[in-house]
């Protein structure tokens, strides 16, 4: 298909998203992301029965969390896809950049910058 | 085991914004089980609370330990080298290990990061129901193995009240009426007719109306 998609986005792969436990995605925004989405198997359709409900259901306690500590719970959010669709993986990675670029940069980094300076 | 609840994370930034190097202590045991102050829950504490305060521009040390258990010495002993070098403790464990922490290191100011609901069970993940109040004088053993000084909402002893409508009780439509189920228990067993003996008057003095309470064992002290 060569389809483009935003070459910000870093991939993590994992067997299944039932494998993405909370501290893995509070971990990236503490190290400096400035958004992460889960992409997930189509509801219903996880080979594992409920990986990807599992996934949103951690999803959305970090975005709690993002929101009460006032990082963005905007910044975290589940999508989800067949293997088979190639262009909706560029849709929401197109969409997901930017909503984040709407969001700006995770405010930690601010922080990080002055200690390092 | 114990069933807990995580705090809000609200409450306890509040409790510690103003620290600067605090110690998040978790406990390996019950709360652990029911996923409210096992390792998983300091280290989601811990990070919480880091990007917190670097969004708040403010240096803070945050560093997390799981001890197999707070309410041993022997464990909270693990933890003696270290502790100096924090202003504050959360103790995510419960009631009774934030206060033998406390009491263990009573210079350092120790804060609870969990609610402490009640002794229940794991219905299923992420359902607990409570299934006895410690009362010091066990029951059960006539009452089918249900308790209904946990499980009945007047702690009846002697039959369900006037509130027990199709095997629900009065207070909620969820909730099993104790006797309901004791009477279905008894019948199952073909024990019935010790359902029709009376109970004599509790002594509640061994329960929490007898004020805090003690076991002492002189067999087993050392």
């Amino acid at each position: 298909m060569r389809l483009q998609y935003p070459s910000n986005i870093k991939i993590v792969s994992v067997p299944c998203t039932g494998k993405i436990d909370l501290i893995y995605l509070l971990k990236s925004f503490e190290k400096g992301a400035d958004g992460v989405y889960v992409l997930g198997c189509i509801e219903g359709e996880c080979r594992f029965g409920t990986g990807n409900l599992r996934a949103r259901k951690r999803v959305m306690q970090a975005q709690k969390i993002l929101d009460s500590i006032g990082i963005g719970g905007d910044r975290v959010q589940m999508y989800n896809l067949s293997s088979s669709e190639g262009p909706r993986f560029a849709e929401f990675a197109a969409e997901m950049t930017n909503k984040i670029r709407e969001l700006g940069p995770n405010p930690i980094k601010r922080f990080r910058e002055k200690l390092a300076a | 085991m114990i069933i807990a609840e995580k705090k809000p994370i609200e409450e306890v930034i509040e409790m510690v914004k103003d620290f600067r190097k605090i110690l998040i202590v978790g406990c390996n045991e019950c709360v652990t089980v029911c996923e409210a102050g096992g390792k998983r829950e300091v280290a989601v504490l811990a990070s919480s609370l880091r990007m917190y305060f670097m969004n708040q521009g403010k240096d803070t040390q945050i560093d997390e330990v799981t001890l197999e258990r707070q309410c041993d010495r022997e464990y909270l002993e693990e933890i003696r080298n270290r502790i100096e070098q924090y202003d504050v403790v959360i103790s995510l464990a419960c009631g009774v290990g934030v206060q033998f922490l406390a009491e263990t290191y009573s210079r350092f100011p120790v804060y609870p990061g969990v609610n402490t609901c009640f002794m229940g069970v794991t219905e299923e993940r992420g359902v607990w129901s409570e299934r006895c109040q410690g009362c010091g004088q066990c029951i059960l053993g006539s009452t089918g193995g249900i308790c209904p000084i946990s499980r009945c909402a007047k702690r009846l002893l002697n039959g369900p009240c006037g509130g027990s409508t199709k095997g629900k009780c009065e207070i909620s439509k969820d909730l099993d009426c104790a006797w309901q189920l004791i009477i279905d228990r008894l019948k199952e067993l073909d024990r019935l007719d010790e359902y029709e003996q009376i109970a004599p008057i509790k002594d509640w003095s061994t329960e929490r109306a007898g004020g805090p309470r003690r076991v002492v064992r002189e067999d087993v002290r050392q």
